[in-house]
């Protein structure tokens, strides 16, 4: 190999690093708009949930941690007043009119009161909120286990998700409400509660009063806020943008375990 | 003629030059150093890597602060914060704060110029991101991803390292390897290389350098980021207060990512410094180019 062919190829590889690193940073943000690759990307999670389900025992519980660890305030993220006349009429009466609708999938449909809700089987538990942004919050929630109240509405053989719809609009104009959606094994976790109380004292509203769900060995978006109403379904594919959620319907995932 | 004798006599020194020159060039033998499963996956791991490290960075950019502890809201200040300042006027200003120590970093970290060109309020800048906007959905997706085909090459190489023994022959350092730890710091602070047969192998610093990254750093970076699962983190409850909490795993996966950071620039470097293009043709096609001659040694 002379000299010359030598630099030649040397130059030649010179610019297909240089072009290759201007290309990888370039095409990712292509990449990222494009239709068919965040699909691609998407694996990468799926299989994740599948490896989780896989090697996590169905009962495994989050870490419950002392009094000393609570967060002297328990942050509040997203919405901290539902824009939402509804809500603001039965939140300025002490949430005395508030019912929880359970309904969908069920023989007994219900419709509860949170003196009734108080009469369920509950649970106290000190646990960590972990946010999908990156920062944790360590609060003491107690409320009705949602695999009791289940068990009182009597699912359908077909039932294999809990809906739960909200009270908080995502959207300016008061629309977009916020919803999400777990599955039984999920559902029946014996720290998978409706919660009521934060840090003993009744769920202030910038926490999601009068009730919000605790989903502890998932990221914070999972546990809906200012929750209403639930309802039992087969399938969510044709409840709102189909994917089971307000932000999975913004691209984040359903199986929020990381 | 005094002239012609000194013509005559630079002639020669020119003539022994080349004759060295060539004999240098004739006795450079090309050396079988890297074979191709270890040459694909080091070009994967570096793809793999430079793809994690910049999502996670977006990734980063949704809560920029790190803390330590159990939780972020103990009572205790985040330990390190990039933020944006606005002033009366409205400009913006970035400022890192580490330890309680407030530094101007505009155009780089708190706030630097968005795609479209204006100063805003972002932890790291787009151009050290992936996706560039702030993108928290996306760049999860292209972290775990990447994070899974990461994981896969890493266990490839570590079984085909130990089948094929290039961990044993290569990789673990020899008794007189050790002894001349020494030797070898001093060698590398003069940017002196190994030159002739030793050139085949690896020098005892770059060994455990890569001992050091292989089984220490990267697989430290991987379970720092299953510790910050709230789903893994159920596997064994409480096992992430070995590593002193959550928010602690997520602070020490920053700073493991920063040093793998540092391990590439000096990988760089050294690559740079002993024989650049040699270097990267070894990891392309194998053959590294040897001084000497094969039959002697």
């Amino acid at each position: 190999m002379s000299d010359e062919q030598n630099l030649t190829r040397r130059g030649l590889l010179a610019r297909l690093i240089a072009g290759a690193s201007l290309g990888v940073l370039g095409g990712c943000q292509r990449l990222s708009e494009s239709s068919w690759f965040p699909k691609v990307l998407g694996l990468g999670e799926k299989t994740t949930y599948k490896m989780q389900r896989l090697i996590l025992p169905r009962k495994a519980m989050a870490q419950e941690f002392p009094a000393p660890d609570l967060s002297p305030q328990f942050r509040s993220n997203g919405t901290s007043m539902p824009n939402n006349p509804t809500y603001r009429t039965l939140a300025s009466n002490g949430f005395i009119d508030y019912h929880l609708e359970v309904g969908g999938l069920v023989a007994r449909p219900m419709a509860l009161s949170l003196a009734e809700l108080r009469t369920f089987p509950s649970r106290t538990q000190i646990t960590r909120h972990d946010c999908v942004e990156g920062w944790s919050a360590i609060g003491k929630w107690k409320g009705a286990r949602l695999g009791a109240l289940l068990e009182t509405a009597q699912l359908r053989p077909n039932a294999r998700y809990v809906v739960f719809y909200c009270a908080d609009p995502m959207a300016d104009d008061g629309s977009s409400l916020y919803y999400e959606s777990i599955d039984m094994e999920d559902a029946f976790h014996p720290q998978t509660i409706l919660a009521y109380d934060l840090n003993d004292e009744p769920l202030p509203v910038k926490n999601g009063a009068p009730l919000r769900l605790r989903l502890e060995r998932q990221l914070g978006y999972k546990m809906a806020k200012y929750v209403m109403r639930l309802e039992i379904v087969d399938d969510f594919s044709r409840i709102a943008g189909g994917k089971g959620g307000y932000w999975e319907d913004q691209g984040y995932e359903w199986y929020a375990g990381v | 003629m005094p002239n012609c004798e000194a013509t005559t006599e630079q002639d020669k020194d020119q003539a022994e030059d080349t004759v060295k020159k060539l004999k240098r060039a004739v006795a450079r033998y090309p050396y079988y150093r890297h074979p191709l499963p270890i040459r694909i996956m080091h070009w994967c791991n570096a793809l793999f890597l430079f793809i994690l490290l910049l999502s996670g960075l977006n990734i980063f950019n949704a809560h920029p602060a790190l803390y330590w502890g159990k939780s972020s809201y103990n009572g205790n200040p985040p330990l390190v914060v990039l933020r944006a300042d606005e002033n009366d006027e409205g400009e913006l200003s970035g400022v890192t704060r580490i330890f309680g120590h407030d530094f101007t970093t505009t155009g780089l970290l708190g706030a630097s110029k968005d795609t479209s060109g204006e100063l805003a309020e972002r932890g790291f800048p787009s151009w050290l991101t992936i996706p560039d906007d702030q993108w928290l959905a996306m760049a999860r997706r292209w972290h775990f991803f990447f994070a899974w085909l990461l994981v896969i090459n890493g266990l490839a190489f570590v079984t085909y390292s130990i089948a094929s023994r290039h961990l044993q022959h290569d990789l673990l350092p020899t008794g007189h390897d050790l002894r001349s730890i020494g030797r070898s710091f001093i060698d590398h602070l003069h940017f002196r290389h190994p030159t002739g047969k030793a050139a085949r192998y690896y020098n005892v610093l770059q060994k455990l350098t890569y001992l050091v990254v292989i089984f220490f750093l990267l697989p430290l970076m991987i379970l720092m980021g299953l510790g910050m699962s709230p789903a893994m983190d159920s596997l064994h409850p409480g096992w992430v207060d070995i590593f002193f909490g959550r928010q602690s795993v997520r602070t020490i996966h920053f700073v493991v990512a920063w040093t793998l950071v540092l391990f590439v620039a000096v990988h760089l470097f050294e690559v740079l410094i002993s024989g650049v293009w040699n270097n990267i043709r070894s990891m392309i096609t194998g053959y590294y180019k040897i001084d000497g001659e094969p039959k002697h040694e």
